[in-house]
């Protein structure tokens, strides 16, 4: 056994997010115009807030996560495994085969259920409860979309930033490889990667983040190369001020309405593009896209398994509906350009 | 006889800022503003951005941007009023009856269209004429407003053209249908001192030509001079003054105009400071009660911050809103 | 404007190198030739058996220009990449040119009506969300299209199977058959997710163009001189919207040869998508690198033939 393992890391990595949320929300609520827009996001947008809440408090009861304490006569459970708060919820769920929601026989057989009328959303064809599995699903898919961002838009920003500061010869370089990102097919790039880099998450997360960088690099370097043009930053510069200076005080903050915006509209694309993965066979584990994509052949069968389909695809639907919502209204009231003009 | 154009208490309304939780507050830009216009008269609408001389223009060919709208008032044009006319019926008055240029040439033209297909546009719209006769006319007005070379400039993109050409071919565009009334929003405004006093010129003589009337809208005393009739000052959307040209250079009644005349370099004596009116114009929705100009009057005394100033008119038309002139203080 | 061309055409070429160079570094330097052989013939074949694979691909031979200059794979891989000459299928040793050739024809069939059908709908649908603006008709327009773009493509396609292919029975779930009296028959369920999929998103898109060109002043001109609302948004707006529209429909063009990937493979039509599909199943490098190659290529063009377009509606560009 080595030192440290994957849930060890997740839990850790969860402490650090909770720090980061805190201290954006410290940001926020110190800053006027961030606070204002926080607020008016809250007025418009209440349910689709609460619904990424409610998302959001799933995937982290999903990330903490620790060994021992589970009951010996639990089935299909590996007792020496680390469990999640949400594993620990539905340990010793495991039917024999598929079970209809609220089902107290099995769907195909009739045999009599362990746990009769305990699958509200039924069970896959191995027994697994279907719930169970689409709250798994909600930790891949802020995991995917988080963690993507995380890449991406830091690799965008200094390449973007950079390249509309300094110019010259590093702006053409960036130029160049951005045209070129940008002229390869985003999935089959992606893919490519994948088969290059091998399969598993962190690798699916680094080809997203490597195929979805452009954009927001392309953005970044226009607004830079504005900015740098403007007169507070020729001032600075008249006075001295050093250049990483003048790029974090006064060039970055300037970006961050659009660091924001991107983030959230990137967010709902990379879990939507997940989903196609998992349907190349090449996508993450326990993922929304590999549910829909196991569950697909059941609706041959007769009578029809929907529950399985349907769970996966509300769960996916909700989340990307959420994000969209919210995305748009962030957009309305951040992005200066879209603001009426209302006297 | 009827004027040709009387507005009577005219309001046109935006909604205002959210405030808690409450429904949005409606902040009237233009309030309660009455006055009427002659066949082939010139009236001069003064005032400082803002102060909705824009918005009244625009509310009486019912184009005020959305969300804004009119709430109350009648814009009577030969007795009909526009308010209550069809969408329709208002469409076959622009652009043939009243007409209107406006501040910006360079962003008021369609940049894909030609400029002469647009006035030919304008031509169409109002007359069942063949493209060919349309264009011919388009050329005899392009001509007649002083722009060179018309037959050439007829196929030009409006990018191809300098702002003072794109201020005649909107003034052609205008002049098309032979409109009874023409509302002129800060046509020079954008435009340099030179080009300016050509496209001043320009409007007066075919206002005198033609017998047209102006509404005439401008931030810019100076330029009143050459053209108006009689002149209109608003301040932060009430009327405050309204008298014939001459009269009100010579004695201005409301404190407000007096402070707009004394502030016009070409008026004042030589050797004195120029006068300017102390504060700024408050943003919509955040007028003071009473009489809008009282922080920033010079003669203020107690009914000004509390009541609406009276209408105070004298025999020849001559209209002022203030208290002090209404109880015989000046 | 000559001149012009000549610079985007360079430029072009210049991105092409490099999008040749990636493709070598992710598909020779990171997984190098003997992975792939592995993949294509097991994992347990003697090493004579993996060494013949190689020559026969043309593997065999060292990777950078510094190893051998005379003769080596990254030179190798741009000539037969700039010839033209693909050579054979990591998986099955099929010649990758004839398949592509076979593939384009059914890519087209079901991109071009794709392309027409999609514009057919969403530009009348977004003028209309755009003439409504600020009603609830607009607001109703803009949540539908958000609530079609929330759902994942995956789902439309299983739900058009499910519902109209397996319950309903209108149309085939899948298949595909060249005879112009059946194409329609096999086309019309992909053609139907396909527009539906794309909708929320276009008209989304198209309907930010138009409104952001109703509020010019120009409009405000055209109505001055009583152009009616209709007229305003057919003449005024469509043609300054139809700019940045018109990017982004040149720019589909290209694509239209290279097919869709994920319409083509779950509806069995045996286009370039499904062929791309197959080798990444199949592992099939050499494939998968022609095609990124030719997306890549049409892409450039399109590229190109946007900026040119560009001057066609905008009378204000002009190629110096």
């Amino acid at each position: 056994m080595s030192g440290i393992e994957p849930y060890m890391v997740s839990n850790g990595a969860t402490l650090l997010l909770l720090a980061g949320v805190g201290f954006a929300v410290r940001i926020v609520r110190r800053n006027r115009l961030w606070r204002e827009a926080a607020a008016s996001l809250w007025r418009r947008r209440r349910l689709a807030l609460c619904v990424l809440a409610v998302y959001f408090v799933i995937a982290l009861l999903d990330s903490v996560a620790w060994k021992g304490g589970v009951p010996e006569h639990a089935v299909g459970v590996l007792p020496n495994a680390p469990h999640s708060i949400v594993d620990r919820f539905f340990l010793d769920t495991t039917e024999a085969s598929y079970s209809a929601p609220f089902a107290a026989v099995e769907f195909y057989g009739d045999r009599p259920l362990r746990h009769p009328g305990a699958h509200p959303l039924g069970t896959d064809i191995i027994g697994r409860d279907v719930l169970y599995m689409a709250l798994k699903g909600a930790r891949v898919a802020l995991l995917i979309g988080g963690l993507t961002s995380l890449i991406a838009i830091p690799l965008a920003l200094m390449f973007g930033v950079g390249a509309g500061y300094f110019g010259g010869r590093f702006d053409d370089f960036v130029f160049f490889l951005i045209s070129t990102l940008a002229s390869m097919p985003g999935l089959l790039l992606l893919i490519a990667l994948i088969m290059a880099m091998g399969r598993g998450t962190v690798s699916v997360c680094v080809a997203l983040g490597v195929t979805s960088w452009v954009g927001f690099c392309r953005l970044s370097r226009a607004e830079t190369l504005k900015l740098r043009e403007l007169d507070f930053v020729r001032a600075a510069r008249v006075l001295g001020v050093s250049e990483p200076r003048i790029i974090f005080r006064h060039i970055l903050p300037n970006l961050a309405h659009l660091i924001v915006i991107t983030f959230v509209l990137m967010f709902s694309g990379l879990v939507l593009s997940e989903a196609v993965l998992s349907w190349l066979g090449i996508g993450v584990d326990g993922s929304w896209g590999q549910m829909i994509d196991g569950a697909r052949d059941e609706l041959s069968r007769e009578p029809i398994v929907w529950w399985n389909i349907a769970a996966a695809g509300t769960a996916l639907f909700t989340l990307i509906l959420a994000v969209n919502t919210v995305g748009d209204s962030i957009r309305d009231v951040l992005d200066p350009r879209t603001q009426g003009d209302a006297p | 006889m009827s004027p040709l154009l009387e507005i009577r208490n005219l309001r046109t309304a935006f909604p205002g800022a959210r405030s808690g939780f409450g429904p949005r507050e409606p902040v009237h830009v233009v309030d309660d503003v009455s006055f009427s216009l002659d066949r082939g008269e010139v009236l001069a609408l003064v005032g400082e951005s803002g102060s909705g001389k824009s918005v009244t223009a625009l509310s009486l060919l019912r184009l005020v941007p959305k969300p804004g709208r009119v709430t109350a008032g009648e814009v009577r044009l030969d007795g009909r009023d526009l308010m209550t006319l069809s969408v329709g019926e208002m469409r076959r008055i622009r652009g043939k009856r009243i007409a209107m240029i406006f501040q910006e040439p360079m962003t008021a033209l369609n940049p894909v269209l030609r400029v002469g297909d647009q006035v030919v546009e304008a031509i169409q719209l109002h007359e069942l004429v063949s493209r060919a006769e349309a264009r011919a006319r388009t050329r005899a007005l392009f001509a007649e407003v002083g722009i060179p070379d018309p037959d050439e400039r007829l196929d030009a993109y409006p990018h191809q053209l300098s702002g003072g050409l794109k201020q005649r071919v909107m003034i052609a565009m205008a002049l098309a249908m032979r409109p009874e009334l023409l509302i002129a929003d800060e046509p020079t405004t954008a435009l340099d001192v030179t080009m300016q006093a050509q496209i001043l010129r320009l409007l007066r003589d075919l206002q005198r030509e033609r017998r047209m009337a102006i509404l005439l809208i401008t931030h810019d005393l100076g330029i009143v001079n050459e053209l108006a009739d009689r002149i209109a000052v608003m301040y932060a959307g009430r009327l405050v003054e309204l008298a014939p040209r001459a009269e009100l250079f010579a004695n201005p009644l409301h404190p407000y105009t007096r402070g707009l005349l004394a502030a016009i370099p070409a008026l004042a004596e030589p050797g004195t400071r120029l006068h300017e009116i102390p504060g700024v114009v408050p943003s919509a929705g955040r007028w003071p009660k009473g009489c809008r100009f009282t922080p920033r009057c010079s003669e203020r005394f107690e009914p000004c911050e509390a009541q609406d100033p009276a209408e105070t008119t004298r025999p020849n038309g001559r209209r002022v809103y203030c208290h002090a002139v209404a109880e015989g203080r000046r | 404007m000559g001149a012009y061309v000549l610079r985007r055409l360079g430029w072009g070429a210049l991105v092409l190198l490099g999008v040749l160079f990636l493709l070598f570094v992710l598909f020779f330097a990171v997984t190098d030739p003997d992975d792939i052989a592995r993949k294509a013939l097991g994992e347990k074949v003697p090493p004579a058996v993996i060494e013949q694979w190689k020559a026969n691909h043309g593997y065999d031979r060292p990777l950078w220009p510094w190893q051998d200059f005379e003769n080596n794979l990254l030179f190798d891989h741009y000539r037969r990449m700039l010839t033209f000459d693909f050579g054979l299928s990591d998986a099955d040793d099929s010649p990758i040119t004839e398949r592509i050739r076979d593939g384009m024809g059914p890519s087209l069939a079901l991109t071009v009506p794709l392309l027409v059908l999609g514009l057919g709908v969403s530009i009348p649908l977004s003028l209309l969300v755009a003439f409504f603006r600020e009603t609830y008709i607009d607001r109703m327009g803009v949540f539908l299209c958000v609530l079609a773009m929330s759902v994942s493509t995956l789902l439309y396609i299983i739900g058009a199977q499910f519902l109209i292919g397996k319950v309903l029975r209108w149309f085939p779930i899948s298949g595909f058959d060249p005879d112009p009296l059946l194409l329609p028959r096999f086309l019309a369920l992909p053609l139907l997710v396909g527009v539906l999929s794309g909708i929320g998103a276009d008209v989304r898109f198209y309907r930010t163009a138009f409104i952001e060109e109703s509020t010019r002043d120009f409009v405000r001109t055209a109505r001055a001189k009583g152009a009616s609302e209709a007229r305003i948004m057919t003449r005024h707006v469509l043609r300054n919207a139809l700019i940045p529209i018109l990017t982004q429909v040149v720019l589909a063009i290209p694509f239209l040869f290279s097919g869709s990937l994920l319409l083509e493979s779950f509806f069995g039509i045996p286009g370039l998508g499904g062929v791309t599909v197959d080798a990444i199943q199949a592992n099939d490098f050499s494939t998968l690198r022609t095609m990124v190659f030719i997306y890549s290529l049409l892409f450039v063009f399109g590229q190109i033939a946007t900026d040119l377009s560009y001057g066609l509606v905008d009378p204000r560009v002009r190629f110096e």
